[in-house]
């Protein structure tokens, strides 16, 4: 047993290239792919998939941060106001990022009850944030900060949507995190354990697009 | 049998396409010779390659045509053949990229000397502009446009009252002398382009683009807008004559500049506002 | 199943034990509902985009028809400038995204992935069935732009602000392109979730033994066509979104301040070539989305027919992989005269003449298939053979727009419309119709039928290639694209009137001809001639399923175990002239290649 798995941690160290130089035909190599599993990466499913997603979210926001830089330079550019209640919006994310590990955690010694408390928490959490973003346009409009009105005003309530739609999409999974662990006594326990990871990061991963957002709004 | 004789059919039939077709470019009627030789040897390269690929895979065809008491060859693959054919290839590539973007160095980097006009462009016709005897094309603005200043310049700068305004389609220019085209668009994208020049550059509202060329033979040519620009982007035509000194500047002393314009729409404050500005200078 | 120690197992090279598939929870349908409208099964989803794709594909191909009679034949179909336009926007657009990305990434990789690498299905089936109806709400939403008040934008298919927003383009001032940028916006979403499926399922749910380089190439030009969609499709959305803004709120990210018709418009400070950046940043990997699964088909197709091994595979997958990182760098090629810095056309234009040498080891590899092969002039052949013309024919012609002072005079004439319909239109299409005749044994379990394909064939290989191979020349003349009326210009040393005739005939006689194969499809689905299991003799997994046509879960109840590449044919001392890849060595134990 423990030579096959070494011999399944040789063939998985082959980096791309070692695997897209392999002569298929070859009959040494025929051999030793006959036993191949079949995964390129030791990695679930539902994680790659959500990396996936991740990649595709980054790149869009990359691309309208690349054209932020381009715009910014501008004699036209006329910096916009700090809203407090950013930073309380903020604050807010961070706070539900540390409930998350809480959870994560909780999961892990299978304290479901824990678990689906905290949940109940972090969805709360998330809609507070979806007002208090909205409250922020409103403010804006108020003080004459149209999104029509300077190029930071359009970024801003750009970034701001957004983000807010793909927390909204976040909010979509939170309800299939929460159905998993909500009937105590009828709980997958691995699927659970596997859809509450996979939630979690996903929004440690908007808590940073937001940190790179607001950071790049705050410093123009 | 047929396959292979229709495929013959398809690739000669190509070549001799080419050779008798009537539908060549014009003759060209400015120094940009360099792109037709850079196409000229395009072809000959590509053409050789489009022949030599399309005879080969019918002599395959034709030569291992199916019999099932043949088998085929069991090769994977040929490293020496195909390193071989990369560097032949990218030999060939070279070939191509060299001179062409030697001809692109040209094209990008006008000449000393080379004269400027301004050209204006705007759903859907043309106008001129030119600098005028201070030599200088004044600056403009969208914001000044209306309907008594159409090409928006600046009433308070000096170098804009001598501008030669040209509100027609048609275009007048030098023999034999580099000229630089200032490209102006006023509302959205448009390309001035004159087939037998071959030059073109888009005209993007917002900046202004350039491009030049000398031209070499007196005549009558036509312009087409060559970026698509609304629902009359194919009738935004015009003319641009290219003429010997002296029927050039007879033309130039018909136009109006932007002093006589102003003068005309009793807007003489104006001209004494720059011209005091320009005193100052 | 299982054995004393594993070592023991792999020693027999007998009994390699299938992998055992981690309970994927196959939904089994039940219903109407469940079993053809929102079925979970990667087939029928495959089919269900194939369906949509050909259905506004035959509106894009109609457009294109009314077009090609107002070039040649102004005022017999009435027809103002800006439905023209219009025509000319639709028809671009449906094809590029609607019809062949969406036939070839949702149609073709649904349908084969799964079976190619030896999965039951797709590892995300749920996703799999929504993405196919949020692709469905994009076609919708386009198709309502026909019916709105303006009408569909006319705006041409890359879309260039400012016209595409103001008044002077049909549709700029309505809501025909918003629904054009919001239907492409749902599109992007739609494909996210499918290309999330293609791509972790090639990566983690192939069967024991297929390693990556056991696959066959139609799976790598597919899985790596999602990756390029993967880092692409953003760069469109981001630009629909801006433009959205730039129209609806009264933003300028792409508007400058410009006057209109004696207006001066609210915007100011946007950038037009920023839109051109990014639509061309998607835009030109997305022609390499819809080339690479054709170059991945054609190789199969000619491997099985011509009984030989694709030749160079490995070179074959380092072409396609460069192929799509290239892709990337060569996007200004589209904007060497938009009015960007005349230096970028340097850098451009190397990269785009760099990625002119893995297209053409790929081309060279084909031919060399067919080089000592035992060639069968069977439908799918002779569809790759015509691919090979006319893919050749459009990529060299690339070399000269690529050498960016020949794009100078050759830009925005039809030398670029030839070129690229040439290369994107007439070569992937002649694959797709070829791999139609290829599977359509393996989907329906009968052959199309012989003499109407060759018919077909030939019509459609002569005829696109007379509209579009003459076409080049009326660019060179420097005749104009995108124009209502194509005029004698005095620049122009022959007559186009002619030539546009001929090429608008060619073109309505090969569009007519495409209703032959689809008569041929309908019936040879109930009557076509039985063609029992693995007809064409080919060595990969689709054809190994329990059931033809492959029902749901596609093999029997084990996996098939993969003890060899996907091109083992005409092996020196096989009984047969192919070998597939589930077969253990010791059934072919004369092979050569088997010989350790």
């Amino acid at each position: 047993m423990q030579e096959l798995n070494k011999r399944n941690m040789e063939t998985k160290k082959d980096s791309i290239i070692d695997q897209l130089t392999q002569k298929p035909w070859d009959p040494a190599q025929v051999k030793i792919d006959n036993s191949h599993e079949g995964k390129t990466f030791n990695l679930h499913v539902g994680k790659l998939g959500l990396r996936y997603l991740m990649i595709v979210s980054t790149i869009m926001f990359c691309l309208f941060i690349v054209t932020y830089g381009d715009r910014m330079i501008y004699d036209d550019w006329v910096k916009m106001p700090e809203p407090f209640l950013l930073w309380i919006n903020t604050f807010i994310l961070f706070v539900s990022s540390i409930i998350f590990i809480r959870i994560q955690i909780a999961s892990k010694k299978n304290q479901f009850k824990k678990a689906k408390r905290d949940l109940i928490l972090v969805g709360f959490l998330a809609l507070v944030f979806l007002i208090g973003q909205f409250l922020v346009w409103q403010n804006m409009v108020d003080k004459g900060y149209y999104v029509y009105g300077s190029p930071a005003n359009a970024y801003f309530y750009l970034f701001t949507a957004l983000h807010g739609l793909h927390l909204l999409g976040g909010l979509v999974y939170w309800v299939m995190t929460i159905r998993k662990v909500w009937n105590i006594n009828d709980i997958n326990i691995r699927k659970a354990k596997h859809t509450i990871e996979l939630c979690s990061i996903y929004w440690h991963f908007l808590l940073a697009v937001w940190i790179v957002l607001f950071g790049l709004m705050l410093f123009t | 049998m047929f396959v292979v004789l229709l495929v013959l059919i398809v690739i000669l039939g190509s070549v001799v396409f080419h050779m008798v077709s009537p539908w060549w470019w014009s003759e060209i009627a400015s120094n940009w010779v360099g792109m037709d030789d850079t196409i000229i040897l395009t072809f000959w390269i590509t053409g050789a390659v489009f022949v030599a690929i399309g005879l080969f895979m019918a002599y395959c065809i034709w030569k291992f045509r199916y019999d099932k008491d043949k088998k085929a060859e069991y090769e994977p693959e040929n490293s020496k053949l195909e390193w071989t054919l990369t560097i032949l290839t990218t030999i060939g590539v070279i070939a191509l990229l060299a001179p062409g973007l030697i001809v692109w160095n040209n094209f990008v980097t006008v000449p000393k000397g080379a004269y400027e006009i301004e050209v204006v462009g705007q759903q859907w016709g043309w106008m001129y502009r030119l600098p005028g005897k201070d030599g200088v094309l004044g600056t403009t603005s969208i914001k000044n446009i209306d309907d008594d200043n159409p090409f928006g310049l600046n009433t308070d700068d000096p170098y804009s009252l001598d501008d030669v305004l040209v509100d027609a389609d048609d275009l007048h220019i030098l023999l034999d002398r580099p000229l630089k085209l200032n490209l102006r668009a006023l509302d959205v994208l448009h390309d001035f382009y004159v087939p037998q020049f071959r030059a073109k550059m888009d005209m993007v509202p917002g900046t202004i683009t350039y491009y030049w060329f000398t031209p070499i033979k007196t005549g009558e040519y036509e312009i087409l807008c060559a970026e698509y620009c609304g629902t009359g982007h194919y009738a935004m035509l015009g003319y641009v004559y290219v003429d010997e000194q002296k029927e050039y500047d007879e033309w130039v002393d018909e136009q109006m500049t932007f002093e006589e314009v102003l003068a005309s729409n009793g807007k003489s404050d104006l001209i004494k506002i720059a011209l005091n500005k320009k005193n100052d200078l | 199943m299982a054995a004393d120690s594993y070592e023991d197992v792999v020693k027999n090279k007998e009994s390699i034990p299938a992998l055992e598939v981690a309970p994927q929870d196959l939904y089994h349908a039940k219903s109407f509902w469940t079993k053809y409208i929102f079925c979970q099964d990667a087939k029928v989803i495959g089919i269900q985009y194939g369906l949509t794709a050909v259905a506004i594909g035959l509106v894009g191909l109609v457009s294109s028809w009314l077009m090609r009679m107002q070039i040649a034949f102004p005022g017999l179909i009435p027809m103002d400038a800006a439905q023209y336009y219009q025509l000319v926007t639709m028809h671009g657009m449906i094809m590029v995204v609607y019809l062949l990305t969406a036939l070839f990434l949702g149609g073709f990789g649904n349908y084969l992935i799964p079976l190619m690498v030896g999965a039951r299905d797709m590892v995300f089936p749920y996703v799999n069935m929504v993405s196919f109806w949020v692709f469905f709400l994009a076609v919708i939403i386009l198709a309502s732009s026909y019916f709105v008040p303006g009408g569909p934008t006319g705006a041409g298919w890359t879309l260039y602000p400012p016209q595409a927003i103001t008044s002077g383009t049909p549709g700029g001032d309505g809501l025909g392109i918003v629904l054009m940028l919001v239907s492409l916006a749902v599109f992007v979403i739609g494909f996210t979730m499918g290309g999330l499926n293609y791509v972790i399922t090639v990566l983690q749910a192939r069967t024991r033994g297929m390693t990556l380089m056991r696959l066959p190439l139609t799976v790598w030009g597919i899985f790596t066509a999602t990756v390029l969609a993967l880092f692409a499709f953003p760069a469109l959305f981001v630009a629909g979104i801006m433009m959205t803004l730039d129209n609806m709120l009264g933003t300028s990210f792409f508007m400058p301040a410009i006057i209109q018709f004696g207006e001066k418009l609210t915007h100011e400070g946007g950038s037009p070539i920023l839109f051109q950046h990014l639509f061309w940043f998607f835009g030109h990997p997305e022609v390499y989305i819809v080339a690479l699964p054709a170059f991945g088909i054609v190789s199969d197709l000619i491997s099985v027919h011509a009984r030989k091994n694709i030749f160079g595979y490995r070179m074959m997958v380092w072409a396609i992989v460069i192929i799509g990182g290239l892709s990337f760098v060569v996007w200004a090629h589209h904007m060497y005269v938009a009015g960007m810095n005349p230096w970028f056309g340097f850098f451009f234009a190397t990269t785009t003449l760099i990625i002119a040498v893995p297209t053409a080891i790929k081309v060279y590899n084909w031919v060399l298939t067919l080089w000592r092969g035992n060639i069968k002039l069977t439908l799918p052949m002779l569809f790759s053979i015509a691919f090979i013309i006319t893919f050749v024919n459009g990529g060299l012609t690339g070399l000269f727009l690529g050498n960016v002072a020949v794009d100078v005079p050759l830009s925005d004439t039809y030398f670029v419309v030839a070129h690229f319909h040439m290369v994107m239109g007439i070569a992937p299409v002649l694959v797709i119709l070829g791999s139609v005749y290829h599977w359509f044994p393996l989907i329906t379990g009968r052959f199309l039928n012989e003499r109407l394909g060759k018919i077909h064939f030939w019509v459609t290989f002569i005829g696109s290639y007379s509209i579009y191979f003459p076409m080049h020349y009326l660019g060179f003349m420097g005749v104009t694209r995108r124009y209502f009326e194509v005029f004698e210009g005095e620049a122009f040393t022959y007559s186009i009137t002619g030539i546009n005739q001929f090429i608008t005939v060619a073109a309505l006689v090969t569009g007519a001809a495409q209703f032959l194969f689809i008569y041929n499809i309908i019936v040879s689905s109930k009557f076509g001639k039985k063609a029992g299991k693995n007809p064409w003799k080919a060595c990969s997994l689709e054809w190994r399923t329990k059931d033809v046509p492959p029902t749901h879960g596609n093999f029997d109840k084990e996996l098939p175990v993969v003890y060899r590449w996907a091109y083992d044919y005409s092996v020196p001392g096989a009984d047969e002239d192919y070998i597939t890849q589930d077969t253990p060595p010791s059934a072919v134990a004369n092979a050569r290649a088997e010989q350790t």
